[in-house]
């Protein structure tokens, strides 16, 4: 899924424009696959997949590949609309320094919610 | 498009409110059983516009919604620059007093989302005899913290972009985009600090878990309508509270947690028969 979303990303112009001071590395986790995503001034310039000896990022979200299918659906069931639905429910962990997160929410949310537009029901 | 006035008026009340003289931002459409409406925290009373549009509530509802201290058009009070907002139980069942004697408002239905839909738990155990009914919107007796919301209110975040992000995943996802975005766009306009203000009631100090049992709808009828994509106050937080008032409760479908602002058509086809039992009371 994470292959796909530097394009998904960078071709939403709206979204770019929106990310726009963002320069940071974070770290998803799909159980424990764990991918490095790099983004500058609002693009994604890399999607480096593990693993990783000494991983170096600012945020991780870490959730199960189980919770990470619901949520990339592109009508997500009650619950997996939205990040904080799945840390309100402990589905999800978002750790490390949250500046850059919770700074850039309106982006990061609909960043890591991209794969949505080309799931398949 | 031409060019259209709505039909809602709004005005400056002053009055005192809490002990201390307020300007309050008013704003009402429509005539007949007073519907006072109370906005979710670090919001205003924008979000009833969708209310206030719609001739199927206004021909028989006064829709009257007004910006809490500090939210929207109304002002904090002289001095608040030395001062943390933090709204309590306390003081908002206090406001929403004042407020209805400041409009001469005689037994209204009175009708909150979130913070408001918790107040009304308030009210309806406190103060039965002042309301004709109280319907609650996104209603449940307590919503635990499930972030750190000093998040909110510090110079290296953006204020109103933080308090956004943190509320835009409560609207329902098939709700539409331009509703959205203006429910957003509120949460966006709000003051330093006054969304995290609100959550003190929301999150700390309004838990009624150990009240609402106590509340006598007879004494005051009490109705809860709740969507389902809301995860702050969840439909089994809603279930909850119905079932140990004995209120009616309807769980909407394609809805979140601001009903009638992110999607108010949709929001309005629920309200309406809400509103037709409480015309026959």
């Amino acid at each position: 899924m994470l292959d796909k979303l530097a394009r998904l990303v960078n071709d939403d112009a709206g979204l770019v424009r929106r990310g726009r001071f963002v320069n940071t590395t974070f770290l998803v986790a799909i159980d424990d696959a764990y991918s490095l995503i790099r983004v500058q001034e609002g693009r994604i310039v890399g999607v480096t997949p593990g693993p990783f000896i000494t991983p170096a990022y600012s945020f991780a979200l870490r959730a199960s590949r189980d919770v990470w299918e619901k949520f990339w659906q592109p009508l997500p069931p009650i619950g997996f609309t939205d990040i904080f639905a799945l840390v309100k429910q402990k589905l999800m962990q978002v750790e490390g320094d949250l500046h850059p997160f919770m700074s850039n929410l309106l982006y990061f949310k609909d960043l890591i919610a991209a794969p949505r537009k080309e799931t398949k029901q | 498009m031409s060019p259209r006035f709505e039909p809602v008026t709004g005005r400056y009340l002053n009055c005192e409110l809490l002990g201390k003289p307020h300007r309050l931002f008013v704003e009402e459409a429509g005539s007949g059983v007073p519907l006072l409406c109370l906005h979710t925290a670090g919001s205003d009373a924008r979000q009833y516009r969708g209310l206030m549009n719609d001739e199927r509530i206004t021909k028989n509802f006064r829709v009257i919604a007004f910006d809490m201290p500090w939210h929207g058009k109304s002002s904090p009070p002289a001095g608040w620059q030395d001062e943390e907002y933090q709204l309590s139980s306390q003081s908002y069942v206090q406001l929403i007093l004042d407020v209805a004697d400041a409009l001469a408002l005689d037994k209204p239905v009175a009708m909150g989302c979130s913070i408001g839909g918790r107040i009304v738990l308030h009210l309806a155990h406190q103060h039965p005899e002042r309301f004709r009914a109280l319907i609650g919107l996104e209603s449940a007796a307590f919503t635990a913290p499930y972030y750190d919301l000093s998040w909110l209110n510090r110079p290296d975040v953006h204020g109103g972009m933080v308090c956004a992000g943190v509320v835009s995943g409560l609207i329902a996802p098939t709700a539409p985009s331009a509703e959205r975005w203006e429910t957003l766009w509120h949460y966006m306009q709000s003051g330093p600090g006054v969304f995290k203000g609100d959550l003190h009631f929301y999150m700390i100090d309004g838990d009624i878990r150990d009240r609402v049992a106590q509340i006598d709808i007879n004494r005051c009828p009490l109705f809860f309508l709740t969507g389902e994509y809301d995860y702050s106050c969840t439909a089994e937080g809603t279930l909850a509270v119905a079932e140990k008032t004995g209120a009616p409760a309807t769980i909407m479908q394609g809805l979140g947690h601001f009903p009638m602002s992110e999607d108010p058509k949709k929001f309005n086809d629920y309200l309406l028969p809400v509103l037709e039992k409480i015309r026959a009371l």
